[in-house]
């Protein structure tokens, strides 16, 4: 199978297609060059820009299905980025069905973003401005790693959404916490890219390119531990970004940053980007001999679906369960891309109608918080419903679509990742397949908790006071905040629906044709398994925490899985005594070497040098060398000279 | 006089211009203003003829350009000869770039006790004239020379201006240097008798040694490498030879600290690639295991002591030897991606690292001459723009896409992986520690809880940081406290806005530079006897 079908140049509307990094770029660079000039129209600024970049995408995605299929793989070369003889990095464009989705996707859920923020970020006047500033920063870089069109400007994409994330999560860098999570954010980030770096110069050693039409016209003929090799490094990178086991621990942390970042980037947008680089890179993940690089992805998919699950039934935080539920959701995704030609279009697709419910799900949590003094522990909250009634509604049809309630989004994007795992046959199948489904019990189980425990039952906050003392008045959120959130929940509800017919048909020049194979069981008996397990979890969810008091503080005495469950399944633990803390010692122990042991050696030797030169001046003859040995003689009065007046 | 090709004038004027300078700031040191001004003037002045330069020079040309000779010692055949390639020019245009804003950067600083500014830049432009020498000498005697003459300007910097321990350090970082230019010279006179032997008449011509070098025994040549070598490793500095450059650099001055890491020592990586692979080639490939060994070492090892560091020159010192091994690294792994990757490495940590030091001093200009890390936190809060700066001198320094520093790690790592695959992963594992060593700084200088004995006498930084949110409160007390700390001013905006412009801009579009290194790396590999492990689809490169 050539997946790499002829690629061909861009021109007329999608010839302008740099438009889209260069609006938010230049929102950017205004915003941070203008300074205190630009506060009073920033955020005005950024959103246009975002918005603008928005619209050429519709018009983008209206040119290319006015392509023919056969010519909806366009490349637009911009320039010579990194030419050095064999190596030529282009900086070029990539304008296919698949990346034209994810401009949707990023500029449609970023502008609202954009918009939910000017009503979110109203309390810091003074800093709006530079948060904009890097919310289009963010953008920019997102587009760039979806439309560049080869493996290094992918790479500049991706590292520099890291930049922007880093940036995010610190935005309340007077707080330890804040700027801790958001080091870590990019440190375990770069544990990812070290991955993807290596993927990419093992292509250039095997390849000798690193463009996307000659590395994927050219995988096919290497050798299978070469495929197998950038296959798992590729992983590696995805794994960094979007969350995966192992290096799912800055995530939850990265809850830190203001909720509309949570939204676009930590749940929307950025995070999928593991998914966006394997869909990408089917040329390679499709063929026979990568067998073994797609059995570790669904592996490392099938870990972290349930992982995110388990640890998401314990948190207290609001953002936090949410985090560890978009980790999970993820899974589900790279589980789906892991599937191969079988599960590309549904990994996209269950990516898509993701960035609907888990967007709107954040916005809602922020409006929440919003209107109870930022406020984020769920034992604290309770009763909202009646107080914030346009928050909850939205909110609840994103939970609805998330847990997979029958003809919202959910249900048709988890659903058929879940039935793709079962077909995938065998033992194999049934593992993957049961995985899934018992996932989909369990977010139904989390995801109900949350929204008895915030909008249900007794109002908890009435007698409590916040952190800085005051008392708590939720109120409904301005129009900003709540649009955003009606437009997120309409797409909730239809996206799923609406998308999975089209799809499929429409990435396959990117991704190839959908295989739809059929597993042991049949679509519909999936499908009323998948809804009875899920009604399952949340029955059980309404009978521990539906009835009775809920106390404000989370009980301690506990079991050991909830334990374990709230200390993040140890993940955090593991890489403390495994990295931090013996690196910690290491450079100790090397600063105390390097001050006393490596010093002296080099003195010593160099004091012995000087003591042999003067045996060897006796050996030598001959005028050159006497030459050459009276100017060490002479060196050696200049260093003593030096010596004294050191000295003296 | 010979001239070899046009603009040889260019070369004079950029070798004369800063001594002139130095002359005639040294006559004026009596006034610190006049004495101030006419310092930049010749520094910029240096800096348009390098640019001119720069502009004159044919990429595609011959392989040294701009050239001119006059007959020194002639019964030994040592001339006084310069001329540049495309990586001495792009050398000779950092140096350019650099040495004003480092005036401009050192402007209001104290000195010691009795000390002029006047003198003090004096020995600045002595210096530059000294180095641009270095780069440019195609004489291999006149190299030496210039090599070890190149010390005595950086020793008095250091030791007439600089720090408490600063005495000491001049003395380590002279011994040092010097120590190893001995060895060089022996490996310099031995190239001569060959060419004695060889030619009947001895030669220190560049292009004639390495005719007459290059085909010698392997045995001859190791010996020979060896001599120029340690020279250019303690230059460089490559690990276990770098510990006179955390002293140096912790003592020295700001601004003297940008040259010595920016200028002074990349003398070491531009003679692996001048010296060492075309004379030496048999012995280059032969050795090149041990290069890598100490290349990749000086990587992790740098990396790690930079993370372990207190004081943040020292720091910088230690972020320097991490990235000469990348360059090292680069150099012996001989393919054109990464060579041509640690030319533009050496002209990229200048500007990244110089950026960063100069940022640095301008965070302990604030912190009233304080140089421990933890005399300082929350920074940010007072200093907006100072953060902001800092920040991307980090990001430059971690090698984040988008800022020069990248695109010269990618070639050298990319470069290297096809011959030194093992070696290049656990460089490019390096990038982790970069990450964490400037994030670490940044966040413990600027983040958090305004605190520290340099911003808020009294409340010492946090060892493990709590989370208080009392910054706000403290802002207040610093604000109208004793002590007035401001954010940049204009002066300092101008030293960066250069820098930060370069940062970017060769980020985005590095292909000026990459065109003029390309072709002088192609010569070298060709001299070398080297072949590109990875072989462009159509052309074969040919050899000048």
């Amino acid at each position: 199978m050539n997946l790499a079908a002829e690629v061909h140049q861009a021109s007329g509307v999608a010839g302008a297609a740099w438009l889209l990094l260069v609006l938010p770029a230049a929102g950017a660079a205004v915003l941070l060059l203008g300074g205190r000039r630009t506060d009073k129209w920033g955020h005005l600024l950024g959103s246009a820009t975002v918005i603008a970049a928005f619209v050429y995408g519709v018009l983008l995605f209206f040119d290319t299905t006015g392509q023919g299929t056969e010519d909806r793989l366009r490349d637009l070369h911009l320039f010579d980025w990194i030419p050095v003889n064999a190596l030529d990095v282009e900086f070029g464009l990539r304008l296919d069905p698949l990346s034209v989705t994810f401009v949707l996707l990023i500029t449609g859920v970023g502008s609202l973003i954009h918009i939910y923020s000017i009503g979110y970020m109203s309390h810091e006047l003074r800093d709006r401005r530079r948060f904009f500033a890097y919310l289009n920063l963010f953008v920019a870089a997102m587009l760039l790693l979806v439309l560049g069109n080869s493996f290094v400007t992918l790479y500049f994409g991706w590292e520099g959404v890291g930049l922007a994330s880093y940036l995010l999560i610190g935005w309340y860098q007077g707080k330890d916490f804040a700027a801790t999570a958001a080091k870590k954010a990019f440190l375990m980030n770069r544990v990812g890219d070290v991955g993807l770096a290596l993927a990419i110069f093992l292509m250039f050693k095997n390849i000798g390119s690193t463009q996307y039409d000659v590395v994927f016209d050219k995988i096919g003929q290497q050798s299978t531990g070469v495929i197998v090799a950038i296959g798992v490094l590729l992983l590696l990178g995805a794994c960094g970004k979007s969350g995966q086991f192992p290096l799912q621990a800055w995530l939850p942390d990265a809850m830190a940053g203001p909720t509309p970042v949570s939204a676009l980037i930590h749940a929307a947008t950025m995070v999928t980007a593991g998914v966006y680089l394997i869909a990408r890179s089917s040329p390679l993940y499709s063929l026979a001999q990568a067998g073994d690089a797609r059995l570790v992805v669904m592996i490392i998919g099938a870990i972290t679906l349930l992982l995110g699950c388990i640890i998401g039934c314990a948190y207290d935080d609001f953002k936090k369960v949410l985090a560890y539920s978009t980790v999970s959701q993820i899974g589900y995704m790279i589980l789906a891309v892991g599937l191969g030609p079988a599960g590309y279009a549904l990994g996209i697709l269950h990516l898509l109608t993701h960035g609907f419910f888990k967007a709107g799900l954040f916005l809602g949590a922020g409006s929440v918080m919003h209107g109870m003094n930022d406020e984020g522990d769920i034992r604290r909250l309770g009763g909202l419903a009646r107080k914030m009634p346009i928050t909850f509604i939205t909110w609840t049809l994103g939970y609805l679509a998330l847990i997979g309630f029958p003809f919202l989004s959910g249900y048709f994007s988890k659903d058929a990742i879940i039935e793709a795992a079962l077909a995938e046959g065998g033992t194999r199948g049934w593992i993957f397949g049961g995985i899934a489904l018992l996932g989909a019990g369990l977010t139904a189980f989390y995801m109900t908790r949350l929204l008895i425990l915030v909008f249900l039952g007794k109002p908890r906050w009435e007698n409590l006071k916040s952190a800085d003392g005051r008392s708590y008045h939720p109120h409904e959120s301005g129009p900003t905040m709540t649009i955003p959130m009606i437009i997120l929940a309409v797409g909730s509800v239809a996206a799923g629906g609406v998308l999975s017919g089209m799809l499929p048909e429409w990435l396959e020049p990117a991704v190839g044709k959908l295989q739809e194979e059929h597993g042991p069981l049949s679509a519909t008996v999936v499908s009323v398994l998948t809804v009875v397990i899920s009604a399952l979890g949340a029955g059980i969810a309404f009978l521990l925490f539906g009835r009775g008091e809920q106390p404000v503080t989370r009980p301690q005495r506990v079991s050991f899985p909830v334990r374990a469950a709230r200390a993040d399944l140890y993940g955090n633990h593991l890489n403390e005594a495994l990295i931090s803390r013996p690196g910690v010692w290491l450079t100790r122990f090397l600063v105390f070497v390097d001050n006393r042991g490596v010093d002296g050696l080099v003195n010593g030797i160099a004091a012995g040098l000087g003591g042999s030169s003067g045996r060897l001046r006796r050996l030598q003859t001959g005028f050159v060398r006497s030459y050459a040995l009276s100017m060490l003689g002479g060196s050696i009065l200049v260093i003593a000279a030096l010596l004294m007046v050191r000295f003296a | 006089m010979t001239t070899s090709g046009a603009h040889s004038w260019l070369l004079a004027a950029l070798l004369l211009v800063p001594l002139l300078g130095a002359v005639v700031v040294t006559a004026l040191r009596g006034n610190d203003h006049t004495a101030k001004l006419a310092a930049l003037a010749f520094s910029v002045a240096e800096f348009v003829l390098a640019i001119v330069s720069w502009v004159n020079f044919q990429p595609g040309g011959d392989r040294l350009q701009q050239g001119f000779s006059l007959t020194w010692i002639p019964s030994f055949g040592v001339h006084i000869s310069f001329a540049v390639d495309g990586i001495a020019l792009v050398m000779i245009a950092v140096i350019g770039l650099l040495v004003p804003l480092v005036i401009g950067a050192g402007w209001v600083d104290k000195l010691p006790e009795g000390r002029t500014k006047g003198g003090f830049f004096a020995l600045i432009l002595l210096e530059q004239a000294l180095t641009v020498g270095v780069f440019a000498a195609t004489d291999v005697f006149l190299f030496y020379v210039l090599f070890e003459i190149m010390l005595i300007p950086m020793y008095f910097l250091i030791g007439s201006y600089g720090g408490a321990r600063r005495q000491y350090a001049a003395v380590k970082f002279f011994l040092y240097s010097f120590l190893g230019g001995l060895i060089m010279l022996a490996s310099v006179i031995g190239c001569y008798s060959m060419a004695v032997d060889e030619l009947g008449a001895g030669t220190f011509d560049w292009a004639k040694l390495v005719q007459v070098v290059h085909d010698a025994p392997l045995s001859t040549q190791i010996w020979l490498f060896f001599g120029f070598f340690i020279a250019f490793a303690v230059k460089a500095p490559l690990v276990p030879l770098h510990t006179w450059l955390p002293d140096a650099t912790a003592e020295a001055p700001i601004g003297v600290a940008v040259l010595l890491v920016g200028i002074l020592d990349k003398v070491g990586t531009f003679g692996f690639l001048r010296y060492l692979l075309p004379m030496f080639p048999d012995a280059s490939k032969e050795l090149a295991p041990l290069v890598l060994v100490l290349a990749v070492a000086g990587v992790v090892y740098g990396s790690l002591l930079a993370t372990g560091q207190r004081d943040m020159k020292r720091f910088l010192a230690y972020v320097s030897i991490a990235h000469f091994g990348f360059i090292a690294l680069g150099i012996f792994s001989f393919s054109s991606q990464s060579l041509t990757g640690s030319v533009t490495y050496m002209v990229n940590h200048s500007i990244a690292t110089g950026m960063l030091i100069l940022v640095v001093g301008m965070v302990i200009a604030r912190g009233g001459g304080s140089t421990r890390v933890a005399d300082y936190g929350g920074m940010a809060k007072l200093t907006p723009l100072l953060g902001g700066v800092l920040l991307i001198a980090g990001l430059s320094t971690l090698s984040l896409p988008g800022t020069n520093s990248f695109v010269s790690e990618f070639l050298v790592l990319i470069g290297s992986f096809p011959n030194a695959p093992v070696y290049t992963t656990i460089a490019t594992v390096g990038m982790i520690f970069a990450a964490l060593y400037v994030l670490w700084l940044y966040q413990r200088i600027m983040q958090g809880p305004l605190r520290g004995d340099a911003l808020l006498p009294g409340v010492p930084s946090a060892e493990t940081p709590g989370t208080d949110g009392s910054g706000a409160v403290l802002t207040a007390q610093a604000a109208t406290g004793t002590k007035k700390i401001v954010d940049l001013d204009t002066r300092e905006k101008l030293v960066l806005a250069p820098l930060i412009l370069l940062v970017v801009g060769l980020g985005l579009y590095p292909k000026p530079v990459l065109d003029t290194v390309t072709p002088t790396v192609d010569a070298t590999m060709c001299q070398a006897a080297l072949v590109d492990p990875v072989q462009p689809a159509e052309r074969q490169v040919q050899c000048r």
